[in-house]
């Protein structure tokens, strides 16, 4: 097998504090005063790692536990403070729901700059634009504005597109519990279609039954720590319930 | 598009007609002398301003994707450029009206709109940069724009000031890019190579500033927004 993604005893530091939107007047007498602080916390410790070709993983873990900044990390937004995370391919990520799209462009046209951004070519965006509305449904509403669009058309659209884009790893963060039942069903089958294709995929999901039905790896995530990375998803999932029933304790 | 085009001209018509009586009277083609300076430093606020957004507005999407951050700079910089562009034929139009001859010399316009360009887009670095730490750079740099303005002699010429001040003004890019414009278009003569080699030191100065904050703080931005 081929090795896709390699995670290596990464940790990913944060800073929160005052510094956000203050103006320069206030960073300055602030730091005259010396009340201006900066906390550091480390929201991924030591994570570990790796893919290959054709995975599924699945990142599960209560609020808070790193999910969403691991996976900043691994497409490629954030730097890891420390490790390293080495990729093999191109990576299409969806990271909450619509995100990333210009609400004044149409629906084609944010179509057009999601796969620019993504680094394809206006040829094969050409090729590929009618599959991706087709299979959005949202064929009629492709001269819209963008923020026109419902949140549940929105997720569709930008599912269609990471998903066809053929990206060889695609993160989808909670983005398959949008979306009615009929597209639901719809996405699922589509990603079966990616990972059989040789797709890798990342998934994070509070919907353990997903989980287990769809993924062939595990990655548990507390409070920054990584609980437990196996394939075996069947014990993993039951300990995370128990742990989720408070008769684990971890 | 119409606004963009119809804004700098109705300041060119009142800054003629008032200008014109008090300084107009010892500069030759004073319309055209105004309106170099004019076009140039229109150019210089649009793209800055424009451009200082340019991070802010996006936050939602480099956040969220990852893309190389200086396009969005980049994308703001050329809808001024193309702006300017407009703005610059409506200028020869008038260079024309004025009677005033083109010559082949006028190709050497291109070297001062380059270094325009790029001390633009360094600018645009630096100042994108800056908004994304501190918010109250826009009232900074509006007073900022408002001394480069008076201190880009647009309305008038420096000749009425005493020597040591009219140095001062070769600190100042804009003014040296006006004088390079008004030295071709007006007396239709190539500025010396003391010009050229300042104006070319700013230009990669300032860019390579530019360049050099967005390495360093590609991966910070993050945390600011």
């Amino acid at each position: 097998m081929k090795e896709i993604l390699k995670v290596e005893n990464v940790s990913i530091k944060y800073i929160t504090g005052d510094f956000k939107s203050i103006g320069l007047k206030e960073y300055i007498i602030r730091r005259l005063k010396g009340n201006y602080t900066v906390k550091e916390f480390w929201a991924n410790r030591n994570i570990t790692f790796n893919l290959e070709e054709g995975d599924m993983l699945g990142i599960i873990g209560t609020n808070g536990a790193g999910k969403s900044t691991l996976l900043k990390a691994v497409s490629g937004i954030m730097r890891p403070s420390e490790g390293t995370i080495v990729r093999y391919g191109t990576i299409a990520a969806l990271l909450e729901l619509g995100s990333g799209f210009d609400g004044d462009l149409t629906v084609k046209e944010n179509a057009y700059l999601r796969g620019a951004m993504l680094g394809y070519t206006r040829k094969f965006m050409d090729e590929t634009y009618e599959e991706i509305i087709d299979f959005a449904e949202l064929k009629e509403f492709e001269d819209r504005p963008f923020k026109q669009l419902s949140s549940g058309m929105k997720s569709r659209l930008a599912f269609s597109i990471a998903s066809l884009v053929r990206p060889d790893i695609l993160i989808l963060d909670e983005v398959l519990s949008v979306g009615d039942g009929a597209f639901r069903k719809k996405s699922e089958a589509k990603m079966k279609e990616i990972i059989n294709g040789g797709a890798t995929t990342i998934l994070v999901s509070h919907s353990l039954n997903q989980v287990r039905s769809m993924c062939s790896k595990i990655l548990w995530l507390h409070k920054g720590r990584q609980i437990t990375f196996g394939s075996d998803v069947k014990k993993i999932c039951d300990d995370y319930q128990s742990f989720l029933d408070g008769k684990l304790k971890i | 598009m119409l606004w963009s085009v119809l804004s700098p001209l109705l300041m060119l018509t009142v800054m003629a007609v008032i200008f014109g009586n008090f300084f107009g009277r010892n500069i030759e083609h004073y319309v055209i002398f105004l309106f170099s300076g004019q076009v140039v430093f229109n150019y210089f606020t649009e793209a800055t301003n424009e451009g200082m957004q340019a991070l802010v507005s996006n936050s939602s999407i480099f956040s969220k994707i990852n893309v190389p951050k200086y396009l969005f700079l980049f994308s703001k910089n050329i809808s001024a450029l193309i702006n300017f562009g407009i703005i610059l034929l409506i200028y020869f139009g008038f260079v024309m009206l004025e009677g005033i001859n083109f010559t082949i010399l006028f190709l050497f316009l291109l070297y001062p709109i380059v270094c325009l360009i790029l001390i633009n887009l360094g600018i645009g670095l630096i100042l994108s940069a800056l908004f994304i730490f501190f918010k109250d750079i826009q009232y900074l740099y509006r007073l900022f724009t408002q001394i480069v303005m008076y201190g880009s002699a647009i309305f008038y010429n420096i000749d009425i000031l005493p020597q040591h001040l009219q140095a001062l003004f070769y600190c100042n890019p804009i003014f040296v890019c006006i004088t390079y414009f008004r030295s071709i278009v007006l007396h239709n003569t190539v500025p010396d190579l003391r010009l050229h080699l300042l104006l070319a030191g700013y230009a990669l100065v300032l860019f390579a500033i530019g360049c050099w904050v967005y390495k360093k703080y590609n991966y910070k931005f993050l945390y600011y927004v």
